[in-house]
């Protein structure tokens, strides 16, 4: 179900245009091609997923070993800014072989749809993924009309 | 015809296809650190809950995978997508000094820590010198 969603953006036209954004990049450098104002590079920590239905929209920031004490989440209108700080702990006695995992602070802005309520906005943390629910304005939902 | 020939043949969507499959798995970012103990292994997997977690090892490697399964409404539509699959695993090649039957694993917050203690025989010893 989840793979069904997430992997709908992985058409071959995707892929297609991946292959032609790195080509890109390397001939012209990064930048050539226009992202969204507030797109982060890949591999940004934490990584994000958003998804909407016609009641509320849905972020999924996926951020393990997070103390949600140490968030800020904030909204104005429809920019949604998470913040906050993961701390790795190290082992001062230990040799490191691999160090992949993000430490420190982050902070990502995130662009919702233009008609989410900001007055109406849930967060839940679960096995390392902070869900933010933000509902969106009745009048913006599609209606039935009725001929009489 | 020569293997070249066949090669080139090759119908593109089949490679694209395989190509999509093997993108469908994540890597999780591990860090991995040796102490006198043993080695750790910490692997991020967030979205994995203990039930859908995998760790095997035998004594030549040490496997690790999960289903990531978040809360999503119905009707949901995707928007945006940094992860784009469901799947995490990877796996890592042990070596003998290390008791793969003694390995504890411990997941938190999708976080994953394997601990693979040494055995005993290779656990550092304390020399002694005696000064004359």
């Amino acid at each position: 179900m989840l793979g069904s969603l997430w992997g709908r953006f992985d058409t071959s036209l995707f892929d297609e245009f991946r292959r032609l954004e790195s080509e890109m990049d390397q001939l012209f450098g990064r930048g050539s091609l226009p992202a969204g104002i507030r797109a982060m590079r890949r591999g940004t920590f934490p990584p994000i997923n958003v998804g909407a239905t016609p009641e509320r929209v849905d972020v999924y920031l996926f951020a393990a070993g997070l103390d949600p004490k140490s968030l800020d989440i904030s909204i104005q209108q429809n920019l949604l800014a998470v913040s906050g700080e993961r701390k790795v702990p190290v082992d001062e006695a230990a040799d490191y072989y691999r160090q992949e995992r993000y430490d420190g602070e982050f902070r990502r802005v995130i662009t919702l749809p233009d008609d989410v309520d900001p007055n109406r906005v849930e967060a839940k943390y679960r096995d390392g993924v902070l869900q933010i629910t933000v509902q969106r304005r009745e009048a913006a939902r599609p209606r039935q009309i009725t001929v009489t | 015809m020569t293997a070249r020939q066949e090669v080139a043949k090759r119908e593109p969507t089949e490679v694209q296809a395989k190509a999509r499959e093997q993108e469908l798995v994540l890597a999780p970012a591990v860090d991995v650190f040796e102490n006198a103990q043993g080695i750790t292994v910490q692997a991020e997997m967030p979205g994995v809950s203990k039930d859908r977690l995998n760790v095997q090892a035998d004594r030549n490697s040490l496997l690790i995978e999960g289903d990531v399964v978040i809360d999503m409404p119905a009707g949901i539509e995707a928007l945006y997508a940094d992860v784009q699959a469901t799947k995490y695993q990877r796996s890592f090649v042990l070596s003998g000094e290390l008791a793969t039957d003694q390995i504890e694993a411990n997941l938190k917050d999708g976080v994953l820590t394997v601990r693979i203690p040494k055995r005993a025989e290779f656990q550092p010893r304390k020399v002694e010198v005696r000064t004359a």
